[in-house]
């Protein structure tokens, strides 16, 4: 299990590959990969938007993501996970958030991928700030999955 | 006994600062460490609290040296 904050932008598929190569002993036991990526999109709510502050909570929000994860490992006979979210400035199009899954079978993959990224929005502590044509505004709710 | 008080994102912007230290009684619970530092603002009901870094109830109460955290609903992802 990897979980990382990442204060710069990141290739989610680059890092699927690198995770994947440095967990060679899961070749061959593996017969599901679950991947979600979330994304920045350039509006919100009608409003064109340039740029988006991701603040958290250092040290609640790894420990709130551990935790969730770990719960998700304990309902599904999962192999691997990997979470990665950005913090910091980010602008449209760029990845927020990396889950992956790794099982034997695709029901539990796509299973615990969904349960890990949806109680990731309802726990863990991040807020976002967007930069609007009509000025910043914190985003106060998220939309229903 | 002190406690040590955080907040975040909104809540912060509204407070104008990101924190607190507060010499409170023993056996004070959360909501009470927020109605001593804020004695005219209501906490705003969809608040979320932490002690040490967990979720916890308005009702829990808090011990020296424990962090406390205020903040609106989460929005990541």
């Amino acid at each position: 299990m990897k979980i990382e904050l990442r204060a710069e932008p990141f290739d989610p598929l680059a890092e699927l590959q690198r995770h994947q190569v440095e967990r060679l002993e899961l070749k061959g036991r593996y017969g599901a990969t679950a991947i979600f990526i979330g994304t920045m999109r350039d509006y919100s709510d009608r409003l064109s938007i340039g740029r988006m502050m991701l603040e958290h909570y250092p040290g609640m929000t790894e420990r709130q993501l551990r935790k969730l994860v770990e719960i998700a490992s304990q309902q599904w006979p999962l192999l691997d996970a990997l979470v990665i979210h950005r913090v910091g400035e980010l602008r449209p199009s760029d990845p927020i958030v990396l889950v992956a899954v790794w099982s034997a079978h695709r029901a539990e993959a796509f299973a615990a991928c969904r349960s890990i990224m949806e109680e990731l929005k309802s726990k863990a502590p991040f807020w976002k700030r967007e930069d609007t044509a009509a000025g910043p505004r914190w985003v106060e709710r998220n939309t229903p999955g | 006994m002190t406690v040590y008080v955080k907040y975040f994102a909104s809540l912060r912007d509204r407070l104008g600062r990101a924190g607190d230290q507060v010499s409170v009684a023993e056996t004070t619970t959360v909501a009470e460490i927020w109605a001593t530092l804020w004695p005219e603002i209501a906490l705003p009901s969809n608040t979320l609290a932490a002690v040490n870094m967990e979720y916890a109830s308005l009702q829990q109460s808090v011990r020296d040296g424990d962090e406390v955290a205020f903040f609106p609903p989460v929005t990541g992802g």
